[in-house]
């Protein structure tokens, strides 16, 4: 391995330090997430002026946007982390790729169901078989079969193994979803949020939104570091360190 | 032992399957007559309209012809793995993707050939326009075999699970839609007279992607599946 990269970073992969740092780690990153969360949705509910078409409704992007960014954010980290189970065979990676899924199967889920409850009353549909929605769609089947797939198998590294390269296999939907509004020029509107140059949208609303972004990628650094903990635990039982664990909640 | 020349050990392969599906004719007949049922169905659930189920035709075809070979794609390396051969195929010295990909090769030979067959007789059921029945059948050719090389790698991930069935359409289903919608796309485009080859085009360049890269991707899917 190159010497660049530090030496507690390749001791973060093995089990028990990763078991310790994910626990002194998930009550700073819930914190964050709650805190954050309050601000955001007061900000976003009470404080930021209604738009001028679409009157208060607009209001549950505060919730849409960040979970769809999260949807495809958590495929990614899903994919990297299932490639690294791959090629190097690690035993933290596949419990990050596995316990990533169910968490970004959530996030899909509330896309479309505040997509849907948005596009009642501005569209006037619940569905429309438009390209950014379908894709979105299909990246909820893909976290389905990824997790399917993982509790299929008998034993769990070798489920995780095939459902990381179920994942890999998936990742081509991910710029789908995302440039499925500017390669087809259908329902869905553009993207207003830029990360590199201007934004088309006004400061009172756009800094709530940004707000609940840090809320949700918070979120799901602590909902991940539980998920692993427990994961490991049960993955690692038997071994040293997890029995010394054991006796220790057993005295306390 | 002398090693089998590269040419020979694919024929001896494709030759194999082909024989063992011979030999089990009554399942070849299984998909085709499961394609026939689900179009027939469909004049009586929708009423004999002619000009609905005209425009309707192309689309519940490639769909039946999707699901049937969604059936058939269970049985591709089941009763490989039930008598042990497919371990003796990942230890032989023949590189593992090729061989895969001539058992993918009679798969799609003894299942979807049948399929593309009766599918313009299908689509005449439903009152198709003969104009559209080329396209038809060239948007099955190239969609079929993607199906087959698509479904292989997701059978091979199965292959160490048993209850694989649903869960095999569950992982399919998401990577098919690219393929059903170019499909369709072309057989509509035929029928309104329009130029339809764009979509084929499509079709033909994800096929040849997937001759390259799905049996590679089989047979790391097969080695993951199978190592225990």
């Amino acid at each position: 391995m190159s010497s660049w990269i530090p030496l507690w970073l390749h001791k973060l992969g093995s089990p028990p330090t990763f078991y310790r740092f994910a626990g002194a780690v998930r009550p700073w990153a819930m914190g964050l997430a709650l805190l954050a969360g309050a601000i955001g949705l007061y900000g976003g509910l009470v404080l930021a002026p209604a738009d001028y078409q679409q009157g208060d409704a607009y209001r549950i992007i505060f919730i849409h946007v960040p979970s769809a960014w999260m949807s495809m954010f958590v495929y990614a980290v899903m994919g990297v982390s299932g490639f690294m189970a791959l090629v190097w065979r690690m035993k933290l990676a596949e419990v990050v790729a596995m316990e990533s899924a169910p968490i970004g199967a959530a996030f899909t889920l509330i896309t479309l169901v505040t997509g849907s409850l948005w596009g009642k009353p501005m569209w006037g549909t619940w569905w429309t078989w438009d390209a950014r929605l379908t894709s979105e769609l299909v990246l909820l089947f893909l976290y389905l079969g990824v997790i399917g797939l993982y509790h299929a198998f008998e034993d769990r590294r070798q489920g995780a193994r095939a459902a990381s390269f179920l994942a890999i296999i998936g990742v081509i939907n991910v710029p789908i979803v995302h440039f499925s509004v500017t390669w087809w020029n259908t329902l869905h509107q553009g993207s207003t949020v830029n990360i590199f140059g201007h934004s088309k949208m006004a400061w009172d609303m756009l800094w709530p939104l940004l707000v609940m972004t840090l809320a949700t990628k918070a979120y799901y650094v602590a909902s991940l570091c539980r998920r692993a903990r427990t994961d490991l635990l049960a993955l690692e039982g038997g071994k040293d360190w997890v029995r010394r664990i054991a006796e220790d909640e057993a005295t306390r | 032992m002398r090693r089998a020349s590269l040419p020979r050990a694919c024929a001896a392969m494709l030759r194999r399957d082909l024989l063992l599906a011979w030999r089990r004719r009554g399942d070849l007949a299984m998909p085709v007559l499961y394609a026939v049922i689900v179009v027939v169905l469909f004049p009586f659930a929708l009423g004999p309209d002619l000009a609905l189920l005209q425009r309707i035709a192309g689309g519940v075809v490639l769909v039946t012809v999707l699901l049937a070979m969604l059936l058939a794609l269970d049985a591709m390396f089941a009763s490989d793995i039930e008598d042990g051969s497919l371990e003796q195929l990942v230890l032989a010295p023949q590189p593992l993707a090729l061989m895969l990909g001539m058992k993918i090769l009679a798969h799609w030979l003894a299942t979807a050939l049948p399929l593309i067959v009766i599918a313009p007789l299908l689509a005449g059921m439903l009152h198709l326009p003969t104009a559209a029945m080329p396209a038809l059948v060239l948007a099955l050719l190239l969609a079929t075999p993607l199906l087959s090389l698509l479904g292989a790698v997701l059978v091979a991930l199965t292959a160490g699970t048993r209850r694989s069935g649903m869960l095999l359409a569950l992982m399919l289903l998401p990577l098919c839609v690219p393929v059903v919608i170019f499909a369709a796309g072309a057989v509509a485009a035929a029928q309104e007279g329009l130029p339809w080859f764009a979509p084929v085009a499509w079709l033909g360049a994800a096929l040849i992607l997937c001759v390259v890269l799905a049996p590679l991707a089989c047979a790391a899917a097969l080695r993951i599946a199978l190592d225990s």
